[in-house]
């Protein structure tokens, strides 16, 4: 049932760096409109999984399915388009911006008009640019951020530019977001509220989620499914329960007593 | 908001640009702006690449050259139209640095700071040795003056209004694109290429875009350049010309298109007063650099900006006891 439903279809995924081998024969899927997270130990393919599937690293081999189409060989940027977004790990919040550019930047191409438009300043210009002003505005409304729109990005705090970069990847209306740790350095208040937000991501506005996190609270509170890599390779899927009772994930993390 | 602050600005800016020539009726004066207008049109580009788009060019004289000498070689051998003369010098540089930024513009940081510079220099080289076309180290002379249908800009005065005129245009184009989603694709490059990439921009177009677009604004230049001064030679177009274009763009204010304005005027002027002080004059020069730098990391634009923000301050607190 699971792979008709699929958004998101990575299979057989290899990463090779050098002699190093992060990814080996990873198959992971993301329902549509579910929240999967992938979990693991550090150093498990996490991060490296994510970078395969938008793009910014390529796999040595293997394929990604997003929406039935394969996007194995397809630009970053390009995959953009095609509705997946992701945040990222170390925030990437865009310096020298406001807070709203930042979201607005978002939209890049949801709102979209030539540079020529932008040189004569046409009303296909104005029209254009206060639409996506208020899909932006919406935006930060959205996740709380709204009294902020006016500020320097960089001068928000930690936990708010989290949030922020949450704002920036739904203004393009994305079908998929998926989220690299998005509570790391976060206080448990804020991680709350933090989880709250993703579910309403998901929620409200109907979009998939892929969570990777160490917060194990957070990803046992929201996820539908989890997928977990260990070493490169995915050691166990399924539901919280089952993942929370899983023997070799209880391993993973704790080390084995033999 | 942002858009108010740019109208005033650029309201003061032409009112400044068309009165000085009212205060500074001399004729050595005039040709200091013409001077300085011309490097700020190149200066304004360079920004664009550099100070929003997070790109540097080593080599942007190179344009300035290409286009002077297309132009010079085309209007004074084979008779061409002044105005056709300038706008092939553009196309060429166009299409120069296109063919340029895109095995480039893949490099990152000092790799495309290296090949810019390699590129620079070969065009330097090329002016120097071809002298049956450019005249070589000596320099290519008799250009003709900027003429369009008929109108020759004859006088400094004309002539500084066409830069004046000219320069305003690109100040226009760039201030739109900035505050557009152009201006915050080349801002979002500028901070985190992946980041933009998510974001569904055309990493490369946009970097190749922009590149073009600072060649055809320092072809601009390049053209006003050689048939106001009717004489080029490459020295002006060398290694020395792109770095000093690069020290503009920086003491000017990189996150601002004024910066470039700035920047460009100060630094063409600079040396023109400094000159009384004879042997010490290239110490001033570093010495002035050095103490902007100290005092206004965000450059003129930005220390000025503050320096009226603490004088408003001030005033506005005296003014409430």
């Amino acid at each position: 049932m699971s792979k008709n439903t699929a958004l998101l279809k990575c299979s057989d995924i290899y990463v090779r760096f050098g002699g190093v081998m992060a990814l080996s024969g990873v198959t992971f899927f993301a329902e549509k409109g579910a929240i999967t997270a992938l979990i693991g130990p550090n150093g498990a393919g996490k991060t490296t999984l994510l970078n395969v599937i938008t793009g910014m690293i390529p796999q040595s081999e293997g394929s990604i399915e997003f929406k039935s189409r394969d996007l194995s060989n397809v630009a970053a940027h390009i995959r953009s388009q095609e509705g997946m977004v992701r945040t990222f790990q170390n925030l990437e919040v865009f310096s020298h911006m406001s807070v709203l550019e930042n979201v607005m930047t978002g939209a890049h191409n949801r709102y979209n008009y030539s540079v020529l438009d932008s040189i004569f300043k046409t009303p296909r210009y104005f029209a254009r640019e206060t639409e996506c002003r208020d899909a932006a505005l919406e935006k930060l409304n959205f996740v709380g951020l709204e009294k902020e729109w006016s500020l320097p990005a960089l001068d928000l705090p930690y936990g708010k530019q989290r949030l922020l970069e949450l704002a920036r990847s739904i203004c393009g209306e994305p079908e998929l977001i998926l989220l690299d740790e998005p509570a790391a350095g976060l206080n448990s208040r804020e991680t709350k509220n933090l989880g709250e937000v993703i579910s309403a991501i998901r929620q409200d506005l109907g979009i998939t989620v892929v969570l990777v996190e160490h917060d194990m609270e957070l990803v046992m509170s929201i996820s539908d499914e989890i997928t977990v890599l260990n070493f490169g390779q995915v050691i166990a899927k399924g539901t919280p329960r089952d993942i929370q009772n899983n023997q070799e994930v209880v391993e993973a993390y704790l080390g084995s007593e033999d | 908001m942002e858009g108010r602050k740019g109208v005033i600005s650029l309201a003061v800016f032409i009112l400044a640009a068309a009165g000085f020539p009212w205060i500074l009726t001399n004729e050595y004066y005039i040709s200091i702006l013409i001077l300085s207008g011309i490097t700020a049109i190149g200066v304004v580009g360079l920004n664009l690449l550099l100070g929003f788009a997070g790109q540097i060019s080593l080599g942007h004289a190179a344009f300035f050259g290409i286009s002077a000498y297309t132009s010079a070689i085309l209007t004074t051998n084979y008779g061409f139209p002044v105005l056709a003369g300038v706008i092939i010098g553009i196309i060429l540089s166009a299409l120069v640095a296109f063919l340029i930024g895109i095995p480039a513009l893949k490099l990152k940081a000092l790799s495309l700071a290296m090949a810019t510079l390699g590129f620079g220099l070969i065009v330097y080289i090329f002016l120097n040795e071809t002298i049956t076309l450019t005249g070589g180290p000596s320099g290519f002379v008799g250009i003709p003056r900027f003429n369009v249908l008929g109108y020759e800009f004859y006088s400094d005065l004309a002539y500084y209004y066409l830069v004046a005129g000219a320069l305003t245009l690109v100040i226009i184009i760039s201030l739109n694109l900035i505050n557009s989603r152009t201006g915050r694709a080349l801002k979002a490059i500028h901070s985190s290429e992946n980041a933009a990439r998510v974001m569904g921009i055309n990493v490369f177009r946009f970097k190749l875009f922009v590149f073009v677009l600072s060649a055809v604004f320092a072809a601009m230049a390049g053209g006003l350049y050689a048939h106001y001064l009717s004489f080029v030679a490459p020295s002006s177009f060398g290694f020395h010309a792109s770095l000093q274009l690069i020290v503009m763009a920086i003491l000017g204010g990189m996150s601002s298109v004024w910066g470039g304005v700035i920047g460009a005027l100060f630094l063409t002027s600079m040396p023109e007063f400094l000159r009384m002080y004879e042997e010490l004059e290239t110490i001033l020069y570093g010495l002035i650099l050095i103490l902007c730098m100290m005092f206004m990391p965000q450059g003129l634009v930005g220390g000025l900006s503050r320096l009226s923000g603490y004088i408003a301050d001030k005033l506005f607190k005296r003014r409430l006891k």
